[in-house]
């Protein structure tokens, strides 16, 4: 298939429609306008649902009511809008109710900027709400892998019954670059994902099956949900996906993910052509944290782990330590509140390790 | 081999376009990566807009550089903010209706033309994006006109009316950037 050139939210958007996603509501935001634009336009073509929400709550409610039929649905925002939706996403995600939502983070805490940042690791990755549950959180660092992330939640939300976070920054969002599209489901591959959640969908059953209802309170026996879907979070470690870049000999590595890590690699290519021996971890999944790449990194060979991200304070940084369990120093290269990594500030930041 | 390019002006000058124009080209006539990323602030018109394309062989990493291989200004504050980042060498292309301020790089190299004025005299004070498009492709030649040309069209699509004041527009353009090389 040829390449089109597409922006990350549009991409993201034509994505969840062509994996089935027949529902979206949501609550206008910078930089993530342009999901909610593509959906109320590309939706009613496939007779699907678009809803601008009269607010977030209102928006991740309406998702909540639409996974709880067993259809493929979506919400957007950003940062402070995600937090917005906190409630719900919670709800959603006690009920066990699949549905995805991307954050197309901006500058923080509160309102912060509208520029692109990635200030929301830790609310992402450890609480999107109360009560301790857990998703599949996915960090892309191109358009494609956006695209790809997009299409594949659909199927992980599907297959845990839980809600699965696409945390891009607002550049991957809001910048254009070419990319292949995934195949469209069928009608009858999206009818078939409907009835394959049947047997706990509420779809108005007939009288000769069991009655389904959704429990976003578990009257019946909270600590058992919990053990549940604790046991369900145990499965996780076949999921978790990382790319290491020139790891092999590095005695520099970079941790980094989402649009950082993509300016770290390119710095990279620039430094290894210095002669410094320097090399990239990238988490894809956020969550769960590919704690085993740093765990087994040689450190009589590793001088220094550099954390590379646009976080201040750095956020990364506290599951990157989990990882190298103090076997090396961790120095930080960072931006914030919507100023965007350059590559220069990672070529500095390693060259001044190397010469320590 | 990696070109960084920066488009820099008022909202409403149609910065966003040009660069989306020629980045789409890109992509569409050839194999390399190419990237465009935006940045304006809340305004629809006014405020400062400025885009980045990067056209690579290789992966593009940052789809912001540091460092600009071209620079297009379309106003004043745009060329005090942007001048530093402009390569040792590059090239700057000048909106010479708005900016009067002397160019104080004598390395760059100065493309100059009165974009607001020629698109006034061609009717129409939005195409000033198009004949500075054009000018960009006379003197780099980054991608072939006929491709570019050929986006344009494909996004006029919608309005027809307005492919011949385009056309001339851009080969104003392409004629300046030619006899400027």
């Amino acid at each position: 298939m040829a390449r089109v050139f597409m922006k990350g939210c549009e991409a993201i958007a034509e994505a969840a429609v062509r994996a089935g996603c027949r529902f979206f509501a949501g609550y206008p935001i910078t930089p993530q306008n342009e999901i909610p634009e593509y959906f109320a336009r590309r939706m009613p073509e496939v007779g699907g649902i678009f809803v601008q929400g009269e607010s977030e709550v209102a928006s991740i409610n309406m998702v909540y009511g639409a996974g709880s039929t067993g259809t493929r649905s979506m919400t957007s925002s950003s940062s402070c809008g995600i937090s917005l939706k906190s409630e719900g996403i919670s709800y959603c995600a006690s009920a066990r109710i699949p549905m995805v939502f991307a954050n197309i983070s901006r500058g923080g805490p509160g309102v912060g900027s509208i520029h692109p940042a990635q200030q929301d690791y830790l609310q992402a990755t450890k609480a999107s709400g109360n009560g301790g549950f857990e998703m599949l959180v996915f960090a892309p660092s191109t358009v494609q892998e956006a695209i790809d992330m997009t299409y594949n939640a659909f199927e992980y939300a599907q297959r845990d019954r839980n809600p699965v976070l696409i945390l891009c920054d607002g550049v991957i969002g809001t910048m254009m670059e070419p990319v292949k599209l995934p195949e469209m489901k069928t009608d009858e591959e999206v009818a078939a994902f409907k009835e394959g959640n049947k047997e706990w969908a509420c779809i108005g059953h007939g009288k000769d099956v069991k009655r389904s209802w959704i429990e976003p309170g578990h009257w019946r026996g909270q600590e058992d949900a919990n053990i549940e879907a604790a046991a369900m979070y145990e499965t996780w470690d076949k999921d978790v996906q990382v790319e290491e870049y020139l790891v092999e000999d590095a005695q520099i590595v970079i941790a980094a993910y989402g649009i950082s890590a993509r300016v770290a690699k390119s710095a990279i290519d620039i430094l290894r052509k210095e002669g410094i021996k320097v090399g990239l971890i990238r988490p894809i999944t956020v969550h769960p944290f590919p704690y085993h790449s740093f765990e087994k990194l040689d450190y009589s060979r590793v001088k220094a782990i550099l954390d590379v991200e646009m976080s201040i304070p750095a956020q990364l940084i506290y599951d990157v330590k989990l990882g190298v369990n103090n076997r090396c120093p961790i120095e930080t290269c960072l931006r914030s509140g919507g100023q965007i990594m350059s590559r220069d500030a990672v070529l500095d930041a390693v060259r001044k390790l190397n010469e320590k | 081999m990696e070109t960084n390019l920066c488009v820099a002006g008022f909202g409403g000058q149609g910065v966003m376009t040009l660069g989306k124009f020629l980045a789409e080209a890109t992509c569409d006539s050839t194999d390399k990566n190419v990237t465009f990323f935006p940045s304006y602030g809340a305004e629809q018109r006014g405020g400062t807009a400025n885009c980045f394309v990067v056209i690579s062989d290789e992966m593009v990493g940052a789809p912001l550089g540091d460092v600009m291989d071209d620079l297009i200004v379309m106003n004043e504050p745009s060329l005090d903010r942007f001048i530093g980042t402009l390569k040792e060498g590059g090239t700057l292309f000048v909106n010479s209706s708005i900016v009067k301020g002397e160019i104080t790089r004598k390395d760059a190299k100065v493309v100059s033309a009165p974009v607001t004025e020629l698109a006034l005299e061609l009717g129409n004070a939005k195409v000033l994006n198009v004949i500075m498009l054009g000018i960009y492709i006379g003197y780099t030649e980054v991608v072939s006109l006929e491709v570019v040309w050929g986006t344009i069209e494909h996004k006029l699509g919608k309005k027809p009316k307005l492919l011949p004041l385009n056309k001339e527009a851009f080969e104003k353009g392409l004629a300046i950037g030619r006899s400027q090389r």
